[in-house]
């Protein structure tokens, strides 16, 4: 009990010895609060089962336009019988338009002040025979405005008739269902309203102001706070969610001892198809599948160019190669990257044997000349990874995918074959999803093919190589469904994501 | 990428039932199964296995996989008869130069066996024929043509026969011009003073490749026995690669194949290539422990013979095998990659993050500290976006870096990230105010010299804000980095700033930025209905001091 009263706030005590009163507005009045202050305190209240609500629907007679502004200005035979006191008797088209009522009120009016013998019409004329008195006294319909709103089933019989009549007249009255509540104090309420307690000071807000004296606050009790209510929300700053799962990549990969390639987006086709051993008639080097930027870029030195020329005409390391003339204007436009793996290209052609073993990583943007829906845009992001050093193996390959993999929160996961210009053998790292019931690709990999290698590095020596995207995995994490919400930067949805928690 | 669609009906007598395992089976082959269905199977066939875009043809390898029926599959050959001949032109040279043709006799053809051929045709013209580019197939009756078969090539007016699906005669012109087909590959003939044509010996033409057959003599039906295929293109190579995908198809369809003579050439020679395996490569490329007797049996599954002598021998319809690294591939296939065990390999390296990196990470630490909110965008744009809601007029569009045929209104690189920041902004105007966002991330153009640069960017922007809210902002940053940027009154007044509310950033006595509260009428270009100031700097020579 003594908990209860110490959890109650200012305004709850404030409204507390008004929780009888008849209605939220007396309450207000009383308290000298306002209606919102009013209302959360008796929703507090009620949180602490002092009261209860009782919701009832009640049909509730009010005011209806008209007469909201007849309130205001007064009944049209008010009006009218005002005009009749200053000129006695008044021909009927002078008072319609000196009353400054409309056709409908005036017809109205006069059938009224008729009905109440306060008027005669006479060739024409209005006279006026009631009395003073009867002039200054209020109506019973007026009266009837004025108490509004009422509740029907309260209605005296003589209101009832009032009603009747006034439902007639145009929009003066309009009854309506309302839901009312009644606010019904507990035996609980009851005991804490007389309780002498209530009355003893608690101290609200801890302030600079009370620190300031021991007296302020010893032994002095502190009004308790419902710790369980809910607050409002806050706003922070924080890191784009694409990025904290980016970052957490980067994390990994450096874990395992790799180095970070950072390159431009804008690249020559050279680094991104013919240094990879992408044919110049690929599909993907149509302007169909990857963006052109309608300019040429420069090339590497000579020595790498004909080498490259080499592996595609004729075929280097033993390969037939793709037996065509390799045009080095071809290789020269400017294009957006479509893969990471151009970041690993340029990486090989400067490496020197005396630096293997070396583990490079990437995570970039990529992209793709697409239209734009919930699984296809025209940006992506990738992760690239190549180790390069004598005596690597296929089975090393599947090794560090499947430790990315699982550090990425991905268990069971299958390899597959699949095909790359650039790699042979080729894999395709596949996950099975637990709801879903199905495999999902995650992403590409293989050994780099010795065309490729031969090429860019002089000799042919194994380059394990992958470059999964990156979207599936943080979508997954995020449950993000469309692809679109990865960019759409709505503030709202950014506030309130989760973050990207691994461990 | 090509998909094709088998019958599942065919596939589970010929093959077995085609539950879980066996879909498992289908993948570990290097087929992804797309989809299953009561009545078919539909299959992703790489680019590089274009022997495997018809049923027969994935059946005979599959077969092989599972075990049943390995080794490199043979099929009779017959040498050409009397006039199995054509005759190739030299008015070809200039438009086409090559034709690769075959004659198969004693076909029992059926709907299901005319929609493969015709799928086969079709999946290869996209693939290895790049959309009819590099190659293209006809097939004809053979008896509605006399042989021998001429291929040459005229001047599009002297050309007159009726198409397939049209209802009259049409010159070569007419049918580029009208017939749906023809508009459709109109591309691969345009402006070609003559153009290529397949004709009987009683001069019908029986086509006009890469475009289309004739009615007449061109069309293949349940009736059809014996038929005439040709491959038409531009690399003799590829034409018989090709020519020997469709032949083994339809030898497997039980028909008998005949050559011809084409030139100075016979057709489809159907040679099998020879080219050495290494065990020990294939060992050490795997890591494997195979010995030659499995390594045998393993080239044997992915249809290969193998020869004590560590020769392979490969079959005329693999396109895929330009070096052993490609034999080895398919090893570790038929080894099943779901039987290789992942490992780490003991190779100690030092990791490393990139410099810009961890700068670029460490400023949006601390300006997520200030509860700033970092926002990411495309680095795409709009040009609308970039230059006209920015208030730059049409005529002073400038440096920036158009992409070609872009699939959406996204078609030029952004050039700066303020635009951005304002365009989440107004898009954001039901989102509680105040919003104080950032980005870093790249933006492109090009300089003075026409050369294109790529520089990475930080954009701060508040709304509601004010210009003190910003330099506050862009004070505690440099501070925070240990050193600082100055500001002087903007020199160059962006329209997009107010005037007297702007400044220059100078970093080292060079200008890397801007800051200011943005006019009135920007933000009434963007329906932003709150006071909005933003920075922006190069971060490029911030990175330079570290």
């Amino acid at each position: 009990m003594s908990k209860l009263i110490e959890s109650l706030s200012t305004n709850e005590k404030k409204i507390l010895p008004y929780l009888e009163e008849k209605g939220l507005s007396e309450i207000c009045k009383k308290s000298n609060l306002d209606k919102v202050s009013v209302l959360r305190a008796l929703e507090y209240l009620s949180n602490k089962k002092i009261i209860e609500f009782e919701t009832e629907k009640k049909k509730v007679i009010d005011v209806g336009v008209n007469g909201a502004l007849y309130r205001k200005k007064g009944l049209p035979e008010r009006r009218l019988l005002l005009l009749l006191n200053e000129r006695r008797i008044i021909l009927l088209k002078d008072a319609e338009k000196e009353s400054g009522l409309n056709a409908d009120e005036f017809k109205v009016s006069l059938g009224v002040l008729k009905s109440k013998a306060f008027i005669e019409i006479k060739n024409g004329k209005i006279i006026l025979s009631a009395s003073k008195e009867a002039i200054s006294k209020k109506s019973s319909e007026e009266i009837f405005i004025e108490s509004l709103p009422l509740e029907e089933d309260e209605l005296t019989p003589e209101q009832k008739s009032l009603l009747k009549v006034l439902l007639k007249r145009k929009d003066i009255i309009e009854a309506e269902e309302r839901k009312k509540f009644h606010i019904k104090v507990t035996p609980l309420g009851k005991e804490v309203m007389s309780s002498k307690d209530i009355s003893r000071e608690l101290i609200e807000q801890i302030t600079p102001e009370l620190l300031k004296k021991e007296q302020n606050w010893r032994n002095k009790k502190f009004r308790r706070y419902d710790v369980t209510a809910t607050v409002p929300r806050v706003n922070g700053g924080k890191r784009h969610f694409v990025n904290q799962a980016i970052d957490y990549g980067r994390k990994i990969w450096t874990e395992m001892g790799f180095e970070e390639m950072n390159g431009k987006v804008m690249q020559s086709s050279f680094w991104v198809f013919d240094a990879l051993f992408t044919a110049q008639d690929h599909p993907v080097r149509e302007m169909q599948d990857t963006f052109f930027l309608g300019r040429k870029g420069e090339l590497p030195d000579k020595k790498l160019v004909e080498a490259v020329r080499l592996s595609h005409e004729k075929g280097v390391s033993g390969s037939k190669g793709w037996n065509y003339n390799w045009d080095e204007e071809e290789a020269k436009k400017m294009v957006l990257r479509t893969h990471t793996t151009c970041l690993s290209a340029r990486t090989l052609a400067s490496l020197k044997k005396e630096d293997f073993p070396k583990k490079y990583f990437a995570i970039g943007k990529c992209f793709r000349n697409e239209t734009v829906d919930w699984s296809h845009g025209f940006e992506f992001n990738q992760t690239e990874g190549i180790v390069v050093a004598p005596n690597l193996n296929f089975r090393h390959l599947l090794g560090y995918l499947k430790q990315f993999f699982k550090k990425m929160g991905y268990e069971k996961i299958r390899f597959t074959p699949a095909y790359f210009p650039y790699t042979e053998p080729s894999v395709e790292i596949h996950w099975w999803h637990p709801e879903k019931k199905v495999w999902l690709e995650l992403g590409g990999a293989g050994i780099f093919r010795p065309e490729v290698v031969t090429t860019l590095l002089g000799m042919n020596v194994p380059v394990l190589a992958w470059g999964p995207g990156f979207d599936r995995i943080l979508m997954d994490y995020y449950q993000v469904k469309d692809l679109r919400e990865l960019y759409k930067n709505d503030i709202n949805q950014l506030r309130k994501m989760k973050a990207w928690v691994k461990v | 990428m090509a998909n094709v669609k088998f019958g599942r009906k065919n596939f589970e007598s010929d093959v077995g039932k085609l539950d879980s395992e066996m879909q498992e089976m289908i993948a570990l082959f290097g087929t992804p199964v797309e989809s299953v269905s009561d009545d078919t199977l539909e299959l992703e066939i790489f680019p590089n296995r274009p022997d495997l875009l018809s049923y027969q043809n994935f059946k005979r390898s599959f077969l092989a996989f599972l075990g049943k029926k390995t080794g490199m599959r043979t099929y009779t050959i017959n040498k050409p008869e009397k006039n199995y001949e054509v005759i190739v032109d030299s008015s070809v040279k200039e438009v086409r130069p090559f034709t690769a043709c075959a004659i198969i006799k004693s076909l029992k053809l059926d709907d299901s066996k005319i929609k493969e051929i015709i799928e086969l045709q079709e999946k290869l013209h996209l693939t290895v024929g790049r959309d009819r580019k590099k190659l293209a197939i006809g097939i004809y009756p053979l008896d509605k043509i006399v042989l021998p078969i001429y291929y040459k090539a005229v001047e599009p007016d002297k050309i007159k026969f009726q198409p397939l699906d049209y209802p009259k005669e049409m010159s070569g012109l007419e049918i580029l011009q009208k017939h749906p087909t023809g508009k459709e590959f109109a591309h691969l003939l345009a402006g070609k003073m003559k153009f290529p044509i397949f004709t009987d010996s009683q001069e019908n033409i029986l086509s006009m490749p890469p475009i289309i057959n004739s009615e007449k003599t061109g069309r293949v039906t349940n009736e059809t026995k014996d038929i005439f295929v040709e491959c038409s293109g531009f690399d003799f190579a590829i034409l018989e690669k090709c020519l020997s995908i469709i032949t083994a198809s339809f030898a497997e369809m039980g028909g008998k194949v005949y050559q011809m003579k084409v030139k100075d050439n016979i057709t489809p020679s159907f040679k099998s290539e020879k080219m050495a395996l290494s065990l020990e490569k294939t060992n050490k490329i795997l890591g494997l422990e195979l010995d030659k007797k499995s390594l045998k049996k393993l080239a044997e599954k992915m249809g290969y013979n193998y020869f004590a002598d560590g020769e392979v021998e490969i079959p005329p319809w693999r396109m895929d095998i330009l070096h052993e690294i490609d034999l080895i591939e398919d090893i570790a296939i038929a080894h099943g990659y779901n039987n290789f065990e992942p490992i780490i390999p003991d190779i100690s390296t030092i990791g490393k993050e990139n410099k810009n990196e961890i700068l670029k990470r460490k400023i949006s630490e601390i300006l997520s500290g200030l509860g700033l909110l970092e926002i990411s965008n495309y680095h795409l744009t709009k040009k609308q976006d970039q230059f006209e809601k920015m208030g730059v007029p049409e005529k002073e569009e400038s440096g920036f870096i158009e992409l070609s045929g872009s699939k959406t209104d996204y078609n030029i690189m952004r050039k700066d990230l303020l635009h951005y920041l304002l365009k989440i902004i107004s898009e954001n105007s039901d989102s509680e105010y105040p919003q104080k966002i950032f980005e870093t991330g790249r933006v492109f153009y090009t300089d003075k010299n026409e050369m294109t640069v790529e520089e990475d960017h930080l954009g701060v922007a508040f709304t509601p804000g004010n210009y003190t809210d910003l330099k506050q902002t862009l004070d505690y940053l440099s501070q925070n980095l240990g050193f600082s940027f100055e500001v002087k009154e903007e020199q160059n007044l962006n329209s997009f700033f107010v005037e007297g509310r702007s400044a220059e950033i100078i970093f080292e006595g060079e200008r890397i930025g801007l800051i200011g509260e943005i006019h009135p009428k920007i933000l009434r270009n963007w329906k932003i209905k709150m006071p909005v100031s933003i920075f922006e700097i190069n971060l490029e020579r911030v990175y330079g001091k570290f």
